[in-house]
């Protein structure tokens, strides 16, 4: 790939899509394939990625089309090499089409089966030659350079206290701005935390169809909370947020926006986990909670997420790298292992906001090149699908 | 190094980068100060000047809610004394008004639907 401008190596697939990791993804079509489906991954060490989850069946409608089309996001996503569907096989989820999916997006994939293999070790053992098999066919795949406009990255904060806003987050926006302006994408999730600032972002969308869409999608969320009643505050704000300083959910959602960027257009507003195709900012539905919204847009396809914290959360997800950021000084003292960039010399004046920037677009490409996130070397592979309605 | 930070020169309330002792004088950049009325933790805020119970208290530019009481210049500005707008559902029994929350480009004005933004005590 001919690149002009800054460039990571990743690995260029089939379907032209990036990836900037190599995984071999062991998903459980079910709750009750999960254990096989972790027991696989480990055996293969760090390459292996399993997606246990709590769905699969006992779901009706919406919640269990969220679930279908999330676990197939990822067999197709950028950062997924190979895949292993590990079925129980009385399940609503259908295995088969997740592995069409993957080979559809040109990757191999093979199905096991627990009922079919005869048990839990029949089945492992099954599983796990297919993943050595795919693990070392993997390995022998050279990364080469790729041009960061093949890049989706997700923006994100949890943790969030008073130097969120004024440090992480406008920090993490300039990275953003500078994605979107060599021709990447950036994906903005958690309706709930754009309430109070959604007329900042409406002005930025480059149609009036976006800024309809995002006024529509703020409103039902603000509605679906209303209806039960309470007062929002206690969850938006959380204890910790309004500990740190956070009084209301505007107060928090003016300074998490500022880590979708200042000047990026807003170009789409989409449902949870469905595909990014948009260049510029896309906007996901998901909710604020950290796990289910860092689940759903990477499962939109971002390839990389930088995660501003300041109370510090040690959050990642199976396949892309999350990029633990924080402005409070303490808090990357308290929680060094799980925090990758400290930008608190903007809070004491010792930084500025465009040289942090400029050290966590560097720290971004560095990452999407190879190198390991605190949460990868912590292995915290956290994966929640969004659902809505009762387990039937 | 200022002991408190102002985001917008539209904000009434300041941000504490540091603990704050009442009787502090505190200048804030863009000029002007104030005298701290109460202990306000890192990170918390304080009223850069009068805010009257009812009126909009703004950070960032914006407002993030609404004085639930009058607060003095100096003061601590936090969750006693501030009630947001957003996400009332407690409040929904007691009429909804209808407020436009946006003013989005080329005339899209979806109404939306919202209660009365005070309330004495939240």
């Amino acid at each position: 790939m001919t690149t002009h401008g800054p460039a990571f190596l990743g690995y260029p697939r089939a379907d032209g899509k990036v990836g900037v990791r190599n995984h071999v993804l062991v998903v459980p079509t079910v709750i009750c394939a999960a254990v096989v489906a972790e027991r696989i991954a480990a055996a293969i060490g760090p390459t292996g990625a399993a997606l246990p989850h709590l769905a699969g069946c006992g779901q009706l409608g919406p919640d269990m089309s969220t679930t279908h089309d999330t676990l197939a996001a990822y067999c197709r996503h950028a950062n997924v090499g190979a895949v292993v569907v590990v079925a129980l096989g009385c399940e609503q989820v259908v295995a088969q089409y997740l592995a069409d999916t993957a080979r559809q997006a040109g990757k191999p994939a093979q199905i096991v089966a627990i009922q079919s293999e005869g048990g839990t070790l029949r089945a492992t053992a099954r599983g796990v030659e297919i993943a050595r098999g795919f693990a070392d066919t993997l390995a022998r795949t050279d990364r080469q350079w790729c041009d960061i406009s093949s890049l989706i990255l997700s923006v994100k904060c949890g943790g969030s206290d008073y130097t969120s806003g004024l440090a992480s987050n406008p920090a993490v926006g300039r990275v953003a701005d500078r994605i979107a302006e060599a021709g990447g994408a950036v994906v903005l999730g958690e309706i709930a935390e754009i309430m109070g600032a959604e007329h900042l972002l409406a002005e930025r969308a480059s149609t009036r169809e976006a800024a309809g869409q995002l006024l529509r999608v703020v409103t039902r969320v603000e509605a679906e909370a209303r209806a039960l009643g309470l007062d929002i505050r206690g969850t938006q704000p959380s204890p910790g947020n309004i500990r740190g300083g956070l009084t209301t959910i505007e107060e928090k959602s003016l300074g998490a926006t500022h880590k979708a960027g200042e000047r990026t257009r807003l170009e789409a507003v989409v449902p949870y986990a469905a595909p990014i195709t948009s260049k510029g900012l896309t906007v996901m539905d998901t909710p604020g909670l950290d796990v289910e919204s860092v689940t759903g847009m990477v499962g939109g396809g971002a390839q990389v997420v930088m995660f501003t914290t300041g109370l510090g959360t040690p959050t990642g997800n199976p396949i892309a790298p999350v990029i633990k950021i924080t402005g409070n000084g303490r808090t990357a003292v308290s929680m060094a292992d799980n925090i990758d960039a400290d930008v608190s010399g903007v809070m004491n004046e010792t930084e500025s906001l465009e040289s942090a920037a400029g050290r966590l677009f560097e720290q971004l490409l560095t990452v999407c090149s190879g190198h390991p996130t605190a949460a990868e070397r912590l292995g915290h592979r956290e994966f929640a699908i969004h659902r809505r309605n009762p387990t039937i | 190094m200022n002991a408190a930070l102002v985001i917008s020169t539209r904000d009434n309330v300041a941000t504490a980068l540091e603990p704050l002792e009442p009787g502090r004088t505190i200048a804030f950049n863009g000029g002007g100060t104030v005298v701290v009325a109460e202990a306000i933790p890192r990170g918390h805020k304080l009223a850069l000047r009068r805010i009257a119970a009812g009126d909009a208290v703004v950070k960032y530019g914006s407002p993030i809610g609404t004085a639930s009481a009058d607060i003095a210049a100096g003061a601590h500005v936090h969750t006693h004394n501030v009630a947001s707008a957003r996400g009332r559902g407690d409040l929904a029994t007691q009429g909804a008004t209808t407020v436009r929350i946006a003013e989005p480009p080329d005339g899209v004005q979806p109404e939306i639907p919202q209660t009365a933004p005070a309330r004495s005590g939240r």
